[in-house]
């Protein structure tokens, strides 16, 4: 489990994150979604280690990661959105990272390189953004990493490999496996993140499980606009909108609808979910 | 697998089972696939996977033998075909009736051109 506490952040006097306080816990795939510049990347890098706290802390499994002790190092795996393009052959870059992990599986690496029909023999620098991504991606799913931070993991993906990202994320990891990705492609995940964090500029909007999202929104596809609604789209036949779910009616979340319906109604979703 | 707009993934995996079973592919005393494998073929999360599971065995069409996994009831048929029968009559009939009226169909018609015999 990790917990964060009051974490802060800045880039000189540019403060990015700000009193971040929430938990991410064992065997889930969060979803972490914000706009552009609210620290996203900022947060994966403190989490994996790579940056240092300003203000607060981090503890994963009872350790900080910017200690960076070997034990905490071997069980996470950061995937970032720029991959480096190594002069070497997929499978020898594998071999060669997977000595750090104790339960790395060479063989679970060249199945999944098999499954997204990427050649492991051939030179990383050689391959285009998109084979090279689904490199590093089988990577991080064969490392047998407890925690695996992506950041847009879709990005460069092309239509086939998207579906098949889905399915390998849950074939080639366990259930104790903690997975935070990070994401624009909503479309491209709506089914595979659950639950859902919202960061907002030196906030966390929403943490909530498709469930406890369902169990208090209603999104509602129909022609009537209800004057509940606390946001509303229109689509070629009628409306999408999402209102409080008074009645316990189920429905299917629609993440960009309610990304929208947070950022309008901050106060009001955050007394909404507050447990 | 596609999923439609409106209904709640966790449902819409119920009802893909639920035709199955009715289909035959999916036999009583059947082991059906684990939350995860379930997971990984359709590309959803294993929390909602675990959804569909629950609420088909607080129904009784499926059950879980601990430690093993999750197999079709001996009676899973008879249990959805009461199920789908119960939604027609409560709300898809009601539904084409109120439609009916709308249009001005009368139930003569409908009889004449399907050679119903009442």
């Amino acid at each position: 489990m990790i917990t964060i506490d009051k974490l802060g952040f800045s880039y000189g006097t540019n403060q990015v994150l700000k009193n971040i306080t929430t938990t991410f816990e064992e065997g889930r795939i969060y979803g972490l979604l914000g706009e552009n510049g609210v620290g996203k990347t900022t947060l994966l890098t403190l989490l994996c280690g790579l940056k240092a706290p300003k203000e607060g802390t981090i503890l994963t499994d009872g350790e900080k990661p910017f200690d960076r002790t070997p034990s905490l190092l071997e069980k996470q795996y950061y995937l970032p959105d720029d991959v480096s393009p190594l002069g070497w052959k997929a499978k020898d870059f594998a071999k060669m990272n997977g000595v750090f992990r104790e339960n790395y599986d060479h063989e679970r690496f060249l199945a999944i390189m098999d499954e997204f029909e990427t050649n492991p023999e051939q030179k990383m620098n050689q391959m285009s953004s998109g084979q090279l991504k689904k490199t590093y991606i089988s990577f991080a799913l064969a490392s047998g990493c407890k925690y695996l931070f992506m950041d847009e993991p879709t990005n460069g993906l092309d239509i086939p490999s998207k579906t098949q990202f889905r399915g390998a994320v849950m074939k080639h990891t366990s259930e104790d496996t903690t997975i935070i990705i990070s994401t624009h492609q909503v479309r491209d995940l709506e089914n595979l993140i659950d639950p859902i964090i919202i960061l907002d500029k030196q906030d966390v909007l929403l943490n909530a499980t498709i469930e406890e999202i369902t169990r208090k929104l209603y999104f509602d596809y129909g022609n009537e606009l209800n004057p509940e609604s606390l946001f509303s789209e229109q689509l070629p036949g009628g409306f999408l909108q999402v209102r409080p779910n008074r009645e316990g009616l189920e429905s299917k979340v629609n993440v960009e609808a309610l990304f929208n319906t947070v950022h309008k109604h901050k106060e009001y979703i955050r007394g909404l979910f507050a447990k | 697998m596609d999923f439609n707009s409106n209904k709640a993934i966790y449902l819409q995996i119920c009802d893909a089972i639920c035709e199955k079973v009715l289909s035959g592919e999916f036999k009583p005393e059947d082991r059906i696939p684990s939350v995860r494998e379930y997971g990984a073929s359709i590309g959803v999360n294993p929390n909602t996977v675990m959804r569909t599971y629950e609420k088909l065995t607080s129904e009784g069409i499926i059950y879980n033998k601990r430690g093993i996994g999750y197999f079709i009831s001996g009676n899973a048929r008879e249990i959805i075909m009461e199920n789908e029968r119960k939604e027609f009559l409560e709300v898809e009939l009601p539904a084409i009736i109120k439609k009916m009226e709308l249009l001005g169909i009368d139930p003569k018609e409908i009889a004449e051109r399907n050679n119903w015999i009442i």
